[in-house]
C-alpha cells in the first residue's frame, strides 16, 4: 500500500474543513423549515411577490448588461489602446467597493441635487424607492460580472477567424453574427448567469435605495428583524431554491439548442 | 497585377518601411524571410487587415488602400488554417458565397470541382477539429478559392504541415494555380517549396524588402550579405533532365538518379563542391575543370568562385587548404562533387 505523507494529509483537512463550512450552514437552514410551513410561506403573496421582483429585477440587469457590456467585451478583447488598463480597472471596481457606499454612490446622481436626478424626474423616472431603482443598482453590482466573463470568452476566439471571414466577403457586423456570437454564446450565456447571480443577492446597495418595493433578500432580513431566524428561513429557503432552478433551467435550455444546431 | 508603392506600417512592436513591389497576373510569387520580418504583417495589409501609415497597394491599376477587407476580393490562408469550428467542411467552404452574388448552378459547379480538385468529398459532412492538418489546409484552400478571389494570400500554408502532408496540399496549390487566373502570394521560408512552385520572390529582413528578383537571381546573384547568408545554397541553376544527367549550358552532371520532369532546377551548397589541383581518384561522379575567377575572404573559409563553361559554381575551402593548393585568381582547378549533394527541385 501507498504510503501518504503528512502533507497529504493536511491537503485532505484543509479542504474538508472548506466543504463543511460552506455546506454546513446551508444544509442546516434548507432543512430547518418544516414542509408545512414552507407551503404556507409560498401562499404569502408578499413572498411571491417579493422573490418575483427579485428575479425580474436581476434578470433586467443581466440584460442591460448584456446589451451595453458586450461591444466593450468586445473591444477590450480585440484592441490595444492607451489607458486600456484603466477601463479594465474602472470596469471592476463596482466589485471592490463595499455595498452600502454603492447605494449611496448612486443616490448621490440620482437625487434631486444633481442634474442628472433633475433630469429623470423631468422624465419621469424616480430612482428612489422604485423599481428602475433596485435594476440601477443590480446593473451596477452585476455588470462587471458579465463583462469580464464574455471578454475571456472573445479573447479566446482567434482574431484570425474573422479576418479570414472579412477577407471573404462578410462585413464587420455579418462576421460577428456568423463567427463570433457562435463561437461567445456559450461565455455570454455564463456571463449573464453570474451577472444574475450575483444581482439577485445582492442586498447593501439596494436596501439603501429601495427598501420599497421589497426585494427578497430585504423582505428576509425584515422578516428575520421582525419575527426572528425562524420565519426568515423559509424565505431564504424559497429564494434559494427558485434561482437554482432558473440557472439549471436556462442550462438544460440552451445545451438542448446546441444539440439541434 | 498587384503594385505596392512606398507602404509603411507603424504597429504597436513592429514596422513595415518603404515597402515595394509589383506582382504580375496570375503569378505565383514568394516571400521568404526569417520569423519576425513581417511578412504575415504584410500579406494582412494586402488583406486590409492591419492599418497603414503611408503607401498605396494597387490591384489591377485600381487603388485599394482604403477599401475594406470585404470589398477587395482577397482571399486569404493561414498558417494555422483558422477553419470556423463550429461549421462543417462544406460549411466553412461555402461560408463565403453568403456575400456574394454567385449564380447557383455556377456555384455548385465551383463546389464540386473544388471538392475534386482537392479530393475532399467524403470530409464534407465532418467538422474542422476531426481532421488531419493536411485535410484543414486543404479545406482552407477551397474556401479562399470558393469566393474567385483575385489574389490568393497564403501565410505558411505548409510549414505546419507533418513532412508527409505537404507533399499533398503542395500539388493542390500547384493545381489551384494552374486551372485558375488567380495571382498567388505566398509567404514561406522553405527553399524547396518556393523552388518548386514560384518564379519570383522577394526577400524580406527587418521590416523591409531586401531583394526581389527571379528565384535564380535571389540564390545566385544575393544584392546583400543578409540575403546571401538567407539562401545559403549558392549554386542553384536552371537544368535540362536527360536520362540521370542535369544539363546547364553545355555542362552536363551526373544526379545518379532518373528524373520525371523535364526541367527544373538543380542546387549545390558550396561547402559540398570540393577543389583540387589534379583529377581525384575518388567515388565522386561528377569531376569538372575550372578556372578561379574569385576568392573571397569570409573570416574562417574563403569562398571561391570557379568559371567552368559558361557556369560559375562557389565553392567553401579552409584557409589552409587555400594555401596548401596554392588557389589564387586564374588557377586551373577540377571541382568535384558527390551526385547525392546535387538537390533538385
Amino acid at each position: 500500500m501507498k504510503v501518504r505523507e503528512p502533507f497529504f494529509w493536511i491537503i485532505i483537512s484543509c479542504g474538508a474543513v472548506i466543504m463543511a463550512f460552506i455546506l454546513l450552514p446551508l444544509i442546516e437552514m434548507m432543512t430547518a423549515p418544516s414542509l408545512a410551513m414552507l407551503m404556507e410561506t409560498i401562499k404569502d403573496k408578499d413572498v411571491v411577490r417579493s422573490i418575483w421582483l427579485s428575479v425580474y429585477t436581476a434578470g433586467s440587469a443581466a440584460l442591460i448588461s448584456f446589451v451595453l457590456g458586450t461591444p466593450l467585451a468586445y473591444l477590450l478583447a480585440r484592441t490595444n489602446f492607451m489607458g486600456k488598463r484603466l477601463v479594465e480597472g474602472i470596469v471592476d471596481l463596482p466589485i471592490a467597493i463595499p455595498h452600502p457606499v454603492v447605494g449611496i454612490a448612486i443616490l448621490s446622481v440620482a437625487g434631486k441635487n444633481h442634474w442628472l436626478g433633475q433630469a429623470l424626474s423631468e422624465l419621469g423616472v424616480r430612482i428612489m424607492g422604485s423599481v428602475a431603482g433596485i435594476i440601477v443598482v443590480l446593473t451596477f453590482v452585476g455588470l462587471p460580472f458579465y463583462l469580464n466573463a464574455v471578454k475571456n470568452g472573445f479573447e479566446s476566439i482567434s482574431p484570425r477567424l474573422e479576418k479570414v471571414s472579412r477577407s471573404l466577403g462578410a462585413p464587420m457586423f455579418s462576421t460577428f453574427l456568423r463567427i463570433t456570437f457562435p463561437l461567445a454564446w456559450r461565455s455570454m450565456l455564463i456571463g449573464l448567469i453570474m451577472c444574475c447571480a450575483r444581482a439577485i443577492s445582492e442586498f447593501g446597495a439596494v436596501v439603501i435605495v429601495a427598501y420599497h418595493p421589497m426585494i427578497a433578500p430585504v423582505m428576509i432580513y425584515e422578516r428575520f428583524e421582525a419575527f426572528g431566524l425562524k420565519y426568515s428561513q423559509p424565505v431564504a429557503v424559497w429564494l434559494v431554491f427558485i434561482s437554482l432552478i432558473l440557472f439549471l433551467l436556462l442550462r438544460i435550455l440552451t445545451v438542448r439548442k446546441k444539440q439541434v444546431a | 497585377m498587384i503594385k505596392i508603392e512606398g507602404l509603411n506600417i507603424r504597429l504597436l512592436e513592429f514596422n513595415l518601411l518603404n515597402i515595394k513591389l509589383e506582382i504580375g497576373e496570375n503569378e505565383f510569387f514568394i516571400l521568404m524571410g526569417p520569423t519576425g520580418a513581417g511578412k504575415t504583417v504584410l500579406l494582412e495589409a494586402i488583406a486590409g487587415l492591419v492599418p497603414i501609415k503611408s503607401g498605396k497597394i494597387i490591384i489591377d491599376k485600381k487603388d485599394i488602400t482604403r477599401l475594406p477587407p470585404e470589398r477587395r476580393g482577397i482571399s486569404i490562408v493561414y498558417q494555422d488554417y483558422a477553419l470556423f469550428p463550429h461549421l462543417t467542411v462544406q460549411d466553412n467552404i461555402t461560408y463565403g458565397l453568403h456575400f456574394h452574388r454567385t449564380d447557383k448552378t455556377k456555384a455548385k459547379k465551383d463546389l464540386s470541382r473544388l471538392i475534386e480538385e482537392l479530393n475532399l468529398s467524403h470530409l464534407l459532412r465532418r467538422l474542422p477539429t476531426n481532421l488531419s492538418g493536411g485535410e484543414k489546409q486543404r479545406v482552407a484552400l477551397a474556401r479562399a478559392l470558393m469566393v474567385e478571389p483575385r489574389v490568393l494570400l497564403l501565410d505558411e500554408p505548409i510549414s505546419a504541415l507533418d513532412p508527409s502532408f505537404r507533399e499533398e496540399v503542395r500539388n493542390g496549390l500547384k493545381r489551384a494555380h494552374q486551372s485558375s487566373d488567380i495571382t498567388f502570394f505566398m509567404v514561406t521560408h522553405d527553399f524547396a517549396e518556393a523552388l518548386s512552385l514560384a518564379d519570383r520572390a522577394a526577400v524580406m529582413n527587418d521590416g523591409s524588402i531586401e531583394q526581389v528578383g527571379t528565384m535564380e537571381d535571389i540564390f545566385q546573384k544575393p544584392r546583400s550579405t543578409f540575403v546571401a547568408d538567407f539562401v545559403g545554397m549558392k549554386n542553384l541553376f536552371a537544368a535540362q533532365y536527360k536520362g540521370t544527367k542535369a544539363i546547364i549550358d553545355n555542362v552536363a552532371i551526373e544526379l545518379g538518379r532518373k528524373l520525371t520532369n523535364t526541367h527544373g532546377y538543380i542546387a549545390i551548397r558550396p561547402e559540398d563542391i570540393v577543389i583540387s589541383r589534379k583529377s581525384l581518384t575518388s567515388s565522386m561522379r561528377n569531376s569538372f575543370r575550372g578556372k578561379v575567377t574569385g576568392v573571397l575572404d569570409q573570416g574562417f573559409s574563403y569562398e571561391v568562385h570557379v568559371q567552368v563553361g559558361q557556369i560559375s559554381f562557389k565553392s567553401l575551402i579552409t584557409k589552409r587548404s587555400l594555401v596548401e593548393l596554392d588557389i589564387h585568381e586564374g588557377s586551373e582547378v577540377v571541382l568535384s562533387c558527390k551526385s547525392t549533394a546535387i538537390h533538385n527541385f
